[in-house]
């Protein structure tokens, strides 16, 4: 155990020595925020709520969306794609110690980094341009801490697939990017799931991707009833351990079909 | 255990892709590629025991490193058997590793972005090593390869040489009982490979740890290895003494010389010398080359006769190295 905490920290460590990159960061998610904010503001007009969000949950809604992006989201996948392309994955296949499992220590080493030093001083700094509404209830903080942290495990997982890939295909950089495509929109980061047509939403209940942001943005909100809240935590829950299996099964041949490139 | 290695009938093929000529045998190759099935290693044998130094050499691209990642575990052999520290290396992966220690002198196992020293320390978790256990062993590690003030240092801010160092030291960080080193003195200069020697010797000495190691300079395998396995084209060609290997088939040493006066051949082929020596001259580079057998005191014969009798502007001994020793057996044949 005392490896994985130490990976987080070495991650951590990592990050922090490129610091600067965050703060640009935060102001492109800003800005995105408020694009948004204009956009769904135009939307509403004179309306007090469509699919029942009112429109300070639909602000609320689309900034805890991106902030928590800034969480869950990382670019293992490519790394993982990177290390195979480049034959550094040998140095991986030498420790004592599960490639994956590293994998998915590390970005969460770096989601806790840009949890603190962008999500945080993020939302403070969109609080204070928007309208937002903070849940009051410590019980919907809790819930919303639990979603979010599900919500890291199957992205991350997601990534992992597609970063497996790469042995098969020398090349799946284009793969990557249109699942990253798909992340992005059927997550439900730029329209709630509740306002897709019916038809799309019934393909999307059996997607493991809303789990990703619709879930705990709509707790944070409170989008959800009680025990809608409790449905989609087991939810988010099962696919973790459904995820689990097409992972194993591609890591297995995956090794086998291992070629190092380089001396 | 007596062997640390054993190895039977090894084998690793690589599909090697062709692509046809023009338009038409690009889209011909999108439906089905021309490949060849090639051996990188085929099918060798040997083993090593514990607290041997083996030094596994051949030209470029003749299997040595497709060979250490086999016994390693990172790659799965095609066929033969294997055993590693009585283990499968790739079976039982995670348990294996804790007992090797690799060095790719190609390519950096330190996390490049941080410190060394922090790079140790995940290294140090990872193989649970104790504080007690790190501070006693690593400490004199530290300070046989003299990396102390490198530790607080990015890894990408160091020196190749410095970087060397402390990989050989990141490998050490469990103690292993068996180290491969896959070319780890490559571009360094020679005062760092003197030190890596002289570190390697002792820690063989003093754990009797088993090394493997792949190089293309004699000198890491004459100060180091008693023991030589060549490879060419992923078989062995010669398994066994240095001495013997070099006395057959490194034949000779050239010397080279350049002079401040102009000298005639035939004045250097009369001097007068115990041993027969053949001179030869290279008019592009105005040098006058000895070829000699290296024996007794033949060098220093030489070159003191001749210092005594003409104004020098330069020397130079020349090496016969692993490839021109692996060309030699290849055009007279082995025995
Ligand atoms: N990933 C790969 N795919 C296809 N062929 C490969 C691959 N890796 C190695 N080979 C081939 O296997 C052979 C042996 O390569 P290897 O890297 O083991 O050589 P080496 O003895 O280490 O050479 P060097 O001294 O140059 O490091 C070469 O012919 C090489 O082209
Ligand atoms: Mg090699």
């Amino acid at each position: 155990m005392d490896k994985y905490v130490e990976m987080i920290r070495m991650r951590f460590l990592m990050m922090l020595a490129y610091r600067t990159d965050y703060y640009t960061g935060i102001l492109i998610y800003s800005i995105n925020i408020g694009a948004y904010y204009f956009l769904w503001n135009a939307i509403y007009g004179e309306k007090s709520s469509i699919e029942g969000l009112t429109s300070i949950q639909m602000t609320t809604y689309v900034a805890i969306a991106w902030m928590a992006r800034a969480f869950y989201f990382n670019n293992i996948d490519r790394e993982i794609a990177a290390e195979i392309k480049e034959g550094k994955v040998a140095i991986e296949l030498i420790r004592p110690y599960n490639y994956l499992g590293m994998k998915t220590m590390q970005g969460l080493g770096e989601g806790i980094f840009r949890f603190f030093f962008f999500s945080i001083p993020g939302m403070i700094l969109v609080a204070l341009i928007f309208p937002i509404q903070l849940p009051y209830n410590p019980v919907s903080w809790g819930y919303f801490g639990i979603s979010l942290l599900l919500s890291f495990v199957i992205n991350t997982q997601i990534n992992l697939l597609t970063g497996i890939t790469a042995f098969f295909f020398y090349n799946n950089a284009g793969l990557i990017r249109a699942k990253r495509v798909i992340i992005d929109l059927f997550s439900g980061l730029i329209l709630p799931i509740s306002f897709y047509p019916f038809w799309a939403q019934d393909i999307m209940k059996y997607l493991p991707f809303q789990g990703i942001s619709y879930v705990p943005s709509m707790i944070f909100t409170n989008g959800f009833s009680g025990s809608e809240i409790v449905y989609a935590l087991l939810q988010q829950s099962v696919w973790v351990l459904i995820l689990l299996i097409p992972i194993r099964l591609l890591w297995t041949a995956a090794k086998k079909q291992l070629i190092i490139q380089g001396g | 255990m007596n062997n640390a290695i054993e190895v039977t009938q090894l084998r690793k093929e690589f599909k090697s892709y062709s692509s046809r000529t023009g338009l038409r045998g690009a889209f011909r190759d999108l439906l089905t590629r021309n490949y060849k099935i090639v051996p990188a290693v085929n099918d060798i044998n040997f083993t090593v025991k514990q607290g041997e130094m083996v030094a596994y050499i051949g030209e470029n691209g003749a299997g040595k490193s497709t060979t250490i990642k086999m016994l390693t575990g990172i790659l799965e052999p095609t066929s033969g058997k294997l055993r590693v520290n009585g283990m499968n290396p790739h079976r039982e992966r995670e348990k294996f590793t804790r007992t090797i220690g690799v060095v790719f002198g190609q390519r950096s196992q330190l996390w490049w972005d941080i410190a060394v020293q922090e790079s140790f320390r995940l290294l140090k978790k990872v193989y649970k090593v104790s504080d007690q256990q790190y501070d006693e062993h690593m400490g004199h590690v530290i300070k046989t390869l003299d990396i102390g003030p490198l530790l607080d240092k990015p890894v990408r801010k160091l020196s190749l040489g410095q970087r060397m160092r402390c990989e050989l030291a990141a490998a050490l960080i469990h103690n292993p009982p068996l180290l491969f080193l896959d070319e780890p003195t490559i571009g360094l200069d020679v005062l760092v490979k003197l030190k890596i020697r002289e570190f390697l010797k002792e820690i063989n000495e003093k754990y009797n740890t088993t090394i493997l190691l792949t190089t293309h300079d004699l000198g890491d395998i004459e100060a180091l290895c008693n023991r030589v396995v060549m490879l060419d084209e992923g078989k062995i060609v010669y398994d066994g003494e240095l001495d013997s290997l070099k006395n057959n088939w490194a034949e000779q040493k050239e010397i080279h010389f350049q002079f401040m006066n102009h000298v005639n051949l035939s004045e250097l082929k009369s001097l007068p010398l115990t041993f027969s020596a053949e001179w030869e001259y290279d008019e592009k580079d105005q040098t006058y080359i000895a070829y000699l057998k290296e024996e007794d005191e033949n060098i220093s014969q030489l070159i003191s006769v001749v210092v005594s009798q003409f104004k020098i502007k330069d020397v130079k001994i020349h090496e016969t190295s692993i490839e021109e020793i692996v060309r030699n057996i290849y055009e007279k044949g082995m025995n």
